[in-house]
């Protein structure tokens, strides 16, 4: 397939074209980031909906009603989703599709599972790079599922205009609540199995710690708790799902409503900034190095007590730089 | 030049509820460096299909343990041919009589595997039949 080919075929939403580019992006092919500059241009006017939470909280259960929710309205609905790859094998197990089987044969719906490949922030590297395909695609609305998240994977919230952080009953108490990191991110928390023992007493120490931190400022998003009852039983009905997807609307008019959206989207545009720069420095100064037999040099060097990490990167980017502007 | 991963989807077709031999194989893909998704049961060709091509997967692997595989495998080879998905293996496990093989072979499959089958053989088969990169 040539570039302007599969650009075209993605704009007109061809399934295949855009899984084959989706799998570029995520082999970091030369040619993936060509193409990548014709579809930027088409992406930035989907919902993008974050769902974080521990492995086995309900993510994907939720995703799926909440695409239901989203079908019922005739919205075209992309989801990603991510799961965790071996640090030995670099194999991955991806689950998340088995619970989206209402949908495996709506043409509305387009699902792309990702293994992490060693990437840290709850996210794949390429993650944020699907997203914009299947913006691109015409999507509406984009979910993306980060893996079994734990305190500090909070990637999602530089991609996600709204960020829904599912909790079950009997995860901890209190302080649990008012810790850093995770707790901070959601816009939305979502209670879910709250069928189960404890979920009263949960909600009011979620609902007590997002009261200390309420900044006095009147403009502020306040996050809201909202209980669900997910079942993973494919007739079944979710309980509380329509509660949680007019609150997901609220959000996104509260974002629109005070231009708050503006700053997601420049706060999404700053992070792929920086991973496109890590990546590119590393693959043209790094891993350039490498054909020159510098590299071993500089290693041995410090490994005999000439040199130190921190001299030879200061010596290597000065030199870099200063050719490349005399070109 | 292999693909940096290689995708397969490992799913169960029909009414089938004996999921364990396919649990196994994903684990052991798994642990072989592939990236498997596991797409569970009761599926139907056409839901693997599509998943596939979601998905880019390099390899469809079916487990069939309900005596279906010469209703479902000329199925998903047709719909395969429709979509387009010619440069994707298609592979079977499970228990069939020997005699069936050589028919499920007409049909289409690229290879078919029994009870008894080593991992590496299998590992093996894929890596060496597996598409190379496309761009």
């Amino acid at each position: 397939m040539k570039p302007q080919e599969m650009v075209d075929r993605i704009l007109k939403a061809d399934r295949r074209a855009a899984a084959r580019l989706m799998t570029m992006v995520e082999d970091q092919s030369e040619l993936a980031s060509e193409i990548m500059k014709d579809i930027f241009a088409c992406t930035g006017r989907s919902m993008l909906i974050g769902v974080t939470g521990a492995g086995g909280s309900g993510k994907s259960s939720l995703i799926e009603h909440l695409i239901g929710r989203f079908r019922k309205d005739d919205k075209k609905v992309g989801v990603v989703a991510v799961d965790p790859s071996s640090p030995f094998s670099g194999g991955a197990l991806l689950g998340d599709r088995i619970r989206f089987q209402k949908y495996s044969l709506d043409d509305g719906v387009f699902i792309r599972s990702m293994g992490s490949r060693g990437y840290m922030g709850g996210l794949a590297r390429a993650s944020s790079d699907v997203v914009r395909i299947m913006e691109a695609m015409g999507n509406d609305v984009v979910i993306i599922e980060t893996l079994g998240a734990g305190q500090d994977e909070v990637d999602i919230i530089h991609i996600a205009q709204t960020c829904l952080l599912v909790l079950t009953p009997g995860m901890g108490d209190d302080i649990q609540a008012i810790k850093a990191g995770i707790m901070e991110i959601a816009d939305l928390i979502v209670l879910n199995k709250a069928d189960l023992e404890g979920a009263n007493s949960c909600i009011q120490s979620l609902e007590s710690a997002i009261h200390y931190n309420l900044k006095k400022d009147k403009d502020v998003w306040v996050p809201r708790v909202v209980p669900t009852i997910a079942s993973s039983m494919q007739t079944a009905e979710c309980e509380g799902i329509e509660d949680l997807y007019q609150n997901i609307m609220e959000h996104q008019a509260f974002l629109h409503k005070t231009r708050r959206i503006d700053t997601v989207h420049a706060k999404r545009i700053e992070q792929e900034l920086g991973l496109i720069f890590k990546d590119e420095v590393e693959k043209t100064v790094f891993a350039g190095l490498k054909g020159t037999g510098k590299k071993r040099e500089y290693i041995e060097s410090i490994i005999k007590g000439n040199n130190n990490p921190y001299s030879v990167v200061d010596e290597v980017l000065s030199t870099f730089l200063r050719t490349e502007k005399l070109e | 030049m292999s693909r940096e991963r290689i995708k397969v989807i490992i799913s169960k077709v029909g009414l089938d509820g004996h999921d364990r031999g396919a649990k196994v194989v994903a684990s052991l893909l798994r642990e072989a460096g592939f990236e498997v998704i596991y797409l569970g049961m009761y599926q139907t060709p056409e839901a693997i299909v599509k998943a596939a091509i979601d998905e880019d997967a390099d390899v469809i692997g079916v487990s069939y343990l309900s005596g279906e595989h010469l209703v479902f495998t000329p199925l998903i080879v047709e719909l395969m041919r429709k979509e387009g998905l010619d440069d994707v293996l298609f592979v079977a496990g499970g228990s069939f009589p020997p005699e069936d093989i050589p028919v499920m072979k007409e049909m289409g499959i690229d290879e078919v595997f029994r009870g008894g089958t080593l991992t590496d053989e299998l590992i093996r088969y894929i890596k060496e039949n597996v598409r190379e990169t496309q761009e």
